[in-house]
C-alpha cells in the first residue's frame, strides 16, 4: 500500500502526538487532535497507508503510550526518522506501530508518494523512484509487529505454546 | 570485551556471554515492581484478556503508595481493588508501608546485579543498589508479569564522574540539578547513567538512591550506581543477601558514549525554578524569592537522611511567619527511625505538619494539593506545571536542606548560611 509522506521536524514530543488536554477524552479524541501544533492538516487528511517521516528524537518527552498509539489509531505504515527517543520507540513496538531509523532522509519532500517496507528495511518513493535504505527491525521485534502488537503476539504465544512462559 | 556495568547486567539476564550496546535482546527479569496506580488496575485486565496467570508471584513486589491513605472516593476504590488483587494473587505486598522506591531496597529484595524493572517512571531508583532497573508502562509490565521476559536495547553508558568531595551543606540532590541544568532533561538520551568518582563513592546508599532516582529526570533509562563496601553493608542491615560483587563494575577501558567530568568541591547548593529540574541554579541566585511552602516528601527527598538533613537546619529555630512546612516521610521505617533520634520531634517543634507516608503532593492525587499561586520550595523530584496542584502553583526544587532553610527564612537562602 502506498501512501502520502508528512514530514516533520526535529524533537516532535509526545506532547504534540497526543495533547495533554485530550488525554482523559479517550484515543478517538487525542487521534483527532494528533499533531495538532505542528501540522495542524494532518489529523483531519492522514489516510491509512500514509507515513510519517521526521528528524532527530522522535517521541521525546513523557512515557505516554497513547503518543505511539493516536498514529497507531490513524492507521499510518509506520514513522521512519533519524532517531527515536527511547520510551516511545519501546512504546510503538509494543503497539504494533513500526518505527525505522533511516540514516539519512535527504531528498524526501512533504507530500511525496512512498512505501513502506517495514520488513524490508526500504522506504521506496514511488514517484521519484528513489529507494531509501532504513536499518532493518532486529528480528524479535518484527515479530511483535507483524502480530500487531505485544498483547496480540502474546495471545498468540500462549495458544500455540500451552506451556505458558518459556524458560 | 571490555564491558559496561549495564552490558553484564543484560547479557546475564539475556543468557549470554557479552552483549553489544544498539542489540536487542530479550531478558529474563529478576523482579518486577508494580504500584497501586500503574498496577493491578491497569495491568489485570490485560493479563485477563490474555488468559494467563502471573509467571512467578515471588518475583512480583506490589507497593501501596499513591492512593495512600485513600482519602478521596476514586483513590480509596484503587485501594480496595489493589489489595484485592494481593490477597488473590499471594504477590509480596506492603501496603502503607511507604514509597515504592524506598520501600524495596529497604525489603532486602532488590539486590545488585538484578534486572528489574518497575511500573513507575521512577524504577532508576534501584540502579543505586547495582541494579538495571528502568520503569515501563502498563502494557509492558502485563507482558513480563504473563511470561518473566522483556525485550531491551542494550543502552551506551554515560559515565558521570564527580572528583573530590561534596562540601557541607551539599547533597546528592544539588548534585542531580546541577546535572539537569548542565545536560538537560533529555541529557540521558534513554542511556545507562553511571555516576562515578570519588564524590559518589563518598555517599551513603540513600543519597546515591537520590542520584539513580533523578536518572529519571536526566532521561536515562537506568542510573548505575556500582556497588561496593556501602551496598554490602546496606543490604546486610536489610536482612538481604549480599551476592558476589567481585565482577559489578564497568570495566576499566569499556568504552562509553559520554564521559562527564565534575567537580565536586565548587558545587553549590542548587535550586531549580518552576516548571523544570533543568532550570537549575545556585540557590543565592534565586534572588530570595518569598515561598509560602515548603515540602520535605516523595521518594527523592524524605528517606531518613533527608529527614535528619531538614531536622539540622530547623533544630532551635522557628518557621518564618505565614509558612507552612508539610513533611511527608518516605517509609514508615524511615519515619520510625527517624522518630527514636528524636528527628520527629525537632519537626513538630516548629509546627510542621507531618503526612502520610505514600506519595502524597507528589502524585498530586489526594486532598493535599498545592492552591493557586502558591509558591513552593519542595525536596521532590519534578515540578512540572501543575503536578501538585493547581496550574498557577510555583513549584521550586532543592535538597532537603536548602528546603528547610528556606522555610525558616521565608525565602529561597543558601543553607549554608544557616550551617555555620
Ligand atoms: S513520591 Fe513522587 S516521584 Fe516518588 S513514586 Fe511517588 S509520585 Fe513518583
Amino acid at each position: 500500500m502506498s501512501g502520502r509522506i508528512f514530514l516533520l521536524g526535529d524533537d516532535i514530543d509526545t506532547d504534540q502526538l497526543a495533547p495533554g488536554q485530550y488525554m482523559r477524552g479517550g484515543i478517538e479524541a487525542i487521534a483527532a487532535h494528533c499533531l495538532e501544533a505542528a501540522r495542524p492538516d494532518f489529523a483531519p487528511s492522514v489516510q491509512p497507508g500514509d507515513i510519517v517521516v521526521a528528524g532527530r528524537n522522535f517521541g521525546a518527552g513523557s512515557s505516554r503510550e497513547q503518543a505511539a498509539e493516536a498514529l497507531r489509531h490513524l492507521q499510518v505504515a509506520g514513522v521512519v526518522a533519524l532517531s527515536f527517543a527511547g520510551i516511545f520507540y519501546r512504546n510503538a513496538v509494543n503497539l504494533g506501530l513500526p518505527v525505522l531509523i533511516a540514516p539519512s532522509i535527504d531528498g524526501v519532500l512533504d507530500g511525496d508518494l512512498a512505501t513502506l517496507d517495514a520488513d524490508g528495511g526500504v522506504l521506496q518513493l514511488t514517484v521519484k523512484g528513489i529507494a531509501l535504505p532504513l536499518d532493518p527491525m532486529p528480528e524479535n521485534l518484527r515479530a511483535i509487529i507483524q502480530a500487531g502488537g505485544l498483547v496480540p503476539y502474546l495471545k498468540k504465544r500462549f495458544a500455540t505454546d500451552d506451556k505458558g512462559p518459556s524458560q | 570485551m571490555r564491558q559496561t556495568l549495564a552490558q553484564k547486567i543484560i547479557a546475564r539476564a539475556a543468557g549470554r556471554d557479552h552483549v553489544t550496546p544498539g542489540d536487542v535482546v530479550t531478558a529474563r527479569v529478576d523482579l518486577a515492581m508494580i504500584h497501586d496506580s500503574g498496577g493491578p488496575r491497569r495491568v489485570a485486565p490485560i493479563l485477563q484478556d490474555l488468559g494467563v496467570g502471573l509467571w512467578d508471584k515471588d518475583k512480583i513486589v506490589l507497593v501501596a503508595d499513591h492512593f495512600v491513605p485513600g482519602d478521596t472516593e476514586e483513590g480509596a476504590a484503587i485501594l480496595a481493588m489493589t489489595r484485592d488483587w494481593a490477597r488473590r494473587t499471594g504477590v509480596r505486598f506492603h501496603d502503607g508501608l511507604g514509597i515504592c522506591h524506598v520501600v524495596l531496597p529497604e525489603s532486602g529484595q532488590l539486590r545488585p546485579g538484578m534486572f528489574a524493572v518497575g511500573g513507575d517512571s521512577h524504577s532508576p531508583t534501584g540502579g543505586a543498589m547495582g541494579a538495571f532497573m528502568f520503569g515501563i508502562g502498563a502494557t509492558e509490565m502485563a507482558g513480563v508479569l504473563a511470561t518473566g521476559e522483556i525485550w531491551v536495547k542494550v543502552p551506551e553508558t554515560i559515565l558521570v564522574e564527580w572528583t573530590g568531595r561534596l562540601g557541607d551543606g551539599l547533597m546528592a540532590k544539588d548534585i542531580m540539578l546541577a546535572l539537569c541544568g548542565r545536560l538537560g532533561m533529555d541529557g540521558g538520551k534513554y542511556q545507562a547513567v553511571e555516576y562515578t568518582g570519588e564524590a559518589i563513592r563518598a555517599l551513603s546508599m540513600q543519597e546515591r538512591m537520590t542520584l539513580s532516582n533523578m536518572a529519571a529526570e536526566l532521561g536515562g533509562q537506568t542510573g548505575l550506581v556500582a556497588p561496593d563496601d556501602v551496598t554490602a553493608a546496606f543490604l546486610r542491615s536489610v536482612g538481604g543477601s549480599v551476592p558476589d560483587l567481585s565482577d559489578l563494575h564497568s570495566d576499566e577501558g569499556a568504552s562509553v558514549l559520554e564521559h562527564h567530568i565534575f567537580d565536586a568541591t565548587t558545587l553549590a547548593p542548587q535550586v531549580a525554578a518552576p516548571h523544570s529540574p533543568a532550570n537549575a541554579m545556585p540557590a543565592d541566585a534565586a534572588g530570595k524569592t518569598t515561598i509560602s511552602v515548603a515540602y520535605v516528601g516523595a521518594c527523592t527527598g524524605a528517606k531518613y537522611e533527608d529527614l535528619q538533613a531538614a531536622a539540622r537546619i530547623l533544630k532551635g529555630r522557628k518557621l518564618a511567619a505565614g509558612v507552612d512546612l508539610l513533611v511527608a516521610p518516605s517509609s514508615k521505617r524511615d519515619q520510625d527511625r527517624a522518630e527514636a533520634d528524636g528527628i520527629m520531634s525537632i519537626f513538630e517543634a516548629v509546627g510542621a505538619k507531618i503526612l502520610p507516608n505514600a506519595c502524597g503532593i507528589c502524585a498530586g492525587y489526594g486532598t493535599y494539593r498545592l492552591g493557586a499561586d502558591v509558591t513552593c520550595i519542595s525536596s521532590t523530584a519534578r515540578n512540572f506545571k501543575g503536578r501538585m496542584g493547581e496550574a498557577s502553583s510555583q513549584v521550586w526544587l532543592g535538597s532537603p536542606l536548602t528546603v528547610a532553610a528556606a522555610a525558616v527564612a521565608g525565602h529561597i537562602i543558601d543553607p549554608r548560611e544557616m550551617l555555620a
